[in-house]
């Protein structure tokens, strides 16, 4: 089986700060990290291949730094590896990042395609679904569990609000996957060793089954406008009292608002 | 076909076991402001088996036309299948916006649709407007959604396709009073299946969620994150719920821990709600809690850190033991109650 895992190089969000003064992001010192949910689609995949045997291919698309994260995929145990690289790429929105992900795939063998649900640097769980949308695939998203039937078909399991769902696909498909389901193996110490001799394959929009025009900045229908640092509303009041005081402050105003 | 030929603004109305979601009245609340402000329709999307005769609902609650398709294959949602329908439905009316809920099922089918009619999709978006362009005096959709895990705000144009798509969390918009017998005009759609699609079926459906009750229908919300500890602390804060006539929600932090279940979770990987209490008890206010809680109508933080960021969002901050403050005040309340 030939299993090909998309993963971004994503910002630890939970890092970032805003300048206050030029409202802008403060990149500087922030790691850059593989996409927890891609991680898992990335375990997933690999449970896969020790299960049933498989080929496992990771895709990114990214600037020429994104071979870090193609190194760490190395050194848990992925076959191959590839970067997708060009200026071409470059102001992509979601469409436009899934069709060229899609032109790359295309070029590829293929029996199962993962994605994580989405990245945490923009959160829009869009990408997974575009792009097979464009390969002309079903897709499971928000997947918790998946394994390979004899027939070639897969049982899926699907995380809702409300519910777990079991699906069966038939054939071929795109699965969008929980960081949550899949705990991540480490790197092993070998892992890490050899990762830095293998080839990280770099594709530029030549290599690709796309039409060029429909790639990056020009094959993005939306655009970002403007964008500014969240607003907070004014601060309250802060009382640091005793904790009898604390109460009638809390009862006073929950009856001033008519809450109680 | 000219842009400008695009018209009318269409809200998919997300149905599960047959129940119009609350997603899909906030969309319509949304939409007609939308449509008033362009002088256009709104038009409704209802898939399902067994629905038609809630179709009259979505015309109270702010639709000026409702399509439903009606038939066997849409009883569950199965991304091709509604896919198919929804395509054909856009594809047949040209609509300038199209709004879905950011559920698991609005953020498997908008995408799919977004790149099935190569047009630009916005996700999870906080708010939605028709701006003025400066220059040209035109009409223009504003979708403004947080990124970088809610440190920043973008504000997204389509300008050149249409469409134009966003999705909106349930919770962020508001509905209109239902208008009992307000007109509209129901279209049955029949939709024309390509079954060689397919690939997908339901094998089982498991209900699992632990509550009977949504924390973002509740008025009033106690919530606890780390400094509540353990169960014990939230029986606290359940004590203080029931006097005030709340629920109980919950923090990230406290998920994670298998403290509280993940349907009491507010914030960005949880539900995001708007009450006209929030109390948050020993919650930080990680900017990711924060997106999911801050449009609530007061907010009253208790925090032994009086450097926490949580009193930046709160209109009453208390710094204090929750352990203390809270019993005390469920008691105090119980006696005012009695009054």
């Amino acid at each position: 089986m030939n299993i090909i895992v998309c993963i971004k190089q994503v910002p630890d969000t939970t890092e970032i700060k805003i300048d206050p003064v030029k409202n802008t992001l403060i990149r500087e010192g922030v790691p850059s990290i593989m996409n927890p949910d891609d991680k898992g689609g990335l375990e997933l995949a690999l449970q896969m291949k020790d299960k049933y045997g498989a080929n496992v291919t990771v895709i990114t698309m990214g600037p020429p730094q994104a071979d870090l994260i193609l190194r760490e995929a190395f050194a848990m145990g992925v076959d191959r590896a590839i970067l997708l690289s060009d200026r071409k790429f470059a102001g992509a929105d979601t469409l436009a990042t899934s069709y060229a992900l899609a032109g790359a795939i295309k070029t590829l063998d293929y029996d199962l395609i993962i994605a994580g649900r989405q990245a945490i640097d923009g959160d829009t769980a869009q990408v997974g679904p575009e792009m097979a949308e464009h390969l002309g695939l079903p897709q499971v998203s928000y997947v918790i569990d998946a394994e390979r039937e004899k027939n070639g078909n897969f049982i899926v399991k699907k995380e809702n609000e409300d519910s777990v769902q079991t699906l069966e696909v038939e054939g071929k498909c795109v699965l969008t996957v929980l960081a949550s389901a899949f705990e991540a193996r480490y790197m092993t110490v070998a892992g890490i060793v050899d990762a830095y001799d293998k080839e990280v394959e770099v594709w530029g929009a030549d290599k690709l089954d796309v039409d060029e025009n429909k790639l990056g900045l020009k094959g993005s229908p939306t655009k970002v406008w403007q964008s500014f640092p969240k607003q907070l509303k004014a601060p309250g009041e802060v009382f640091e009292v005793s904790e009898e005081e604390a109460v009638e402050i809390i009862v006073n105003k929950l009856k001033e608002k008519h809450l109680i | 076909m000219d842009i400008k030929d695009y018209k009318n603004v269409y809200v998919f109305a997300e149905q599960r076991g047959g129940m119009i979601q609350s997603v899909a009245y906030e969309l319509l609340g949304k939409a007609r402001d939308l449509a008033d402000a362009l002088g256009e329709k709104v038009v409704a999307m209802l898939l399902g088996h067994n629905v038609k005769d809630q179709a009259q609902s979505l015309i109270e609650m702010g639709a000026d036309e409702v399509l439903v398709a009606d038939c066997p294959e849409l009883k569950d949602y199965l991304t091709e299948q509604y896919s198919q329908v929804v395509y054909q439905m856009i594809t047949a009316g040209c609509p300038s916006i199209v709004l879905y809920g950011a559920t698991t099922i609005g953020r498997d089918l908008a995408p799919r649709i977004a790149s099935r009619l190569k047009t630009g999709l916005t996700a999870d978006c906080t708010k939605l407007e028709i701006g003025i362009v400066e220059e040209t005096g035109e009409k223009q959709f504003r979708s403004t959604r947080p990124a970088f895990g809610g440190n920043l705000m973008a504000t997204i144009l389509c300008p050149n396709t249409r469409p134009q798509m966003s999705t909106v969390r349930p919770g962020v918009m508001q509905k209109r009073v239902r208008e009992a017998g307000r007109k509209g005009t129901i279209t049955m759609f029949a939709p024309k299946f390509d079954t060689s699609k397919f690939k997908v079926k339901v094998i089982e459906t498991k209900m699992n969620c632990k509550c009977a009750d949504d924390i973002a229908d509740a008025k009033i919300l106690v919530s606890g994150g780390r400094g509540v500890h353990d169960k014990e602390g939230f029986n606290k804060l359940q004590a203080l719920a029931d006097v005030l006539g709340g629920m109980v929600s919950s923090s990230r932090a406290m998920v994670d821990a298998g403290i509280m279940d993940h349907c009491f979770q507010v914030g960005q990987t949880g539900k995001t709600v708007r009450p006209a209490l929030y109390m948050a008890c020993g919650i930080s206010g990680a900017i990711q809690h924060l997106a999911g809680m801050e449009e609530s109508d007061f907010i009253i933080a208790i925090n032994k850190d009086k450097y926490a960021p949580i009193f930046s969002a709160a209109d009453l901050g208390i710094v204090g033991d929750l352990h203390k403050i809270v019993p005390m005040l469920t008691e105090r309340l119980k006696k005012e109650v009695e009054k």
